[in-house]
């Protein structure tokens, strides 16, 4: 999994059928410092996550499986909404 | 998935067999504000998506989860044409590593 900071969201209504009723949004990759890692990209949401917020998102065909869908081109899926992270060391 | 914009379309004849029948476009990745990078990616298409269009691609295995492309050697899929697009965190970014 990937840690992310939401920075937006897209709308689609033309879109694959199995994908109807979730949102999508702009995640841009951080790492555990916040820093931001490369650019951003788009990923389906599962949990309800907001502008703003530090989420972590699942990738490749992985990324189906939070869905009640069998089959979805979806390569990036959020699945957790961070409460608090705490790095120890280097 | 990947922002990009529908910028013209892959003729072929002589290919593997699995794609018969599959519609090849060229997708220029976008930044945030629409503005061209430099790559692109040969995606199939799977929801009408034509040149010109904004559009989400789908890449790696997760490509194939779709009727048309399933069991096919397709890493790429249009998934989505884009209405609107809001940004509403806007922070300088501060670069840590590049990827």
């Amino acid at each position: 999994m990937y840690l992310g900071r939401v920075i937006g969201t897209i709308w689609a209504t033309r879109k694959y059928e199995t994908l109807a009723g979730y949102k999508m949004l702009f995640v841009q990759p951080i790492n555990a410092e916040y820093k931001n890692l490369g650019g951003p990209i788009v990923a389906l949401d599962t949990v309800g996550a907001g502008p703003g917020e530090i989420i972590f998102y699942v990738t490749a065909s992985e990324a189906v499986i939070p869905l009640d869908v069998d089959m979805a081109p979806v390569d990036a899926s959020i699945v957790g909404i961070v409460d608090s992270i705490n790095v120890q060391s280097m | 998935m990947i922002l990009g914009k529908v910028i013209g379309t892959v003729w072929s004849t002589r290919k593997d067999e699995n794609l018969v029948g599959a519609k090849f476009l060229i997708v220029r990745h976008l930044d945030l504000e629409y503005k061209p990078k430099e790559a692109t990616v040969i995606a199939v298409d799977s929801v009408g998506a034509g040149v010109g269009e904004v559009v989400l691609v789908a890449q790696g295995s997760s490509a194939r989860q779709t009727a048309f492309t399933k069991n096919k050697p397709i890493d790429a899929v249009i998934m989505a044409i884009v209405d609107k697009l809001d940004i509403s965190v806007k922070e300088k970014n501060k670069e840590a590593v590049e990827v």
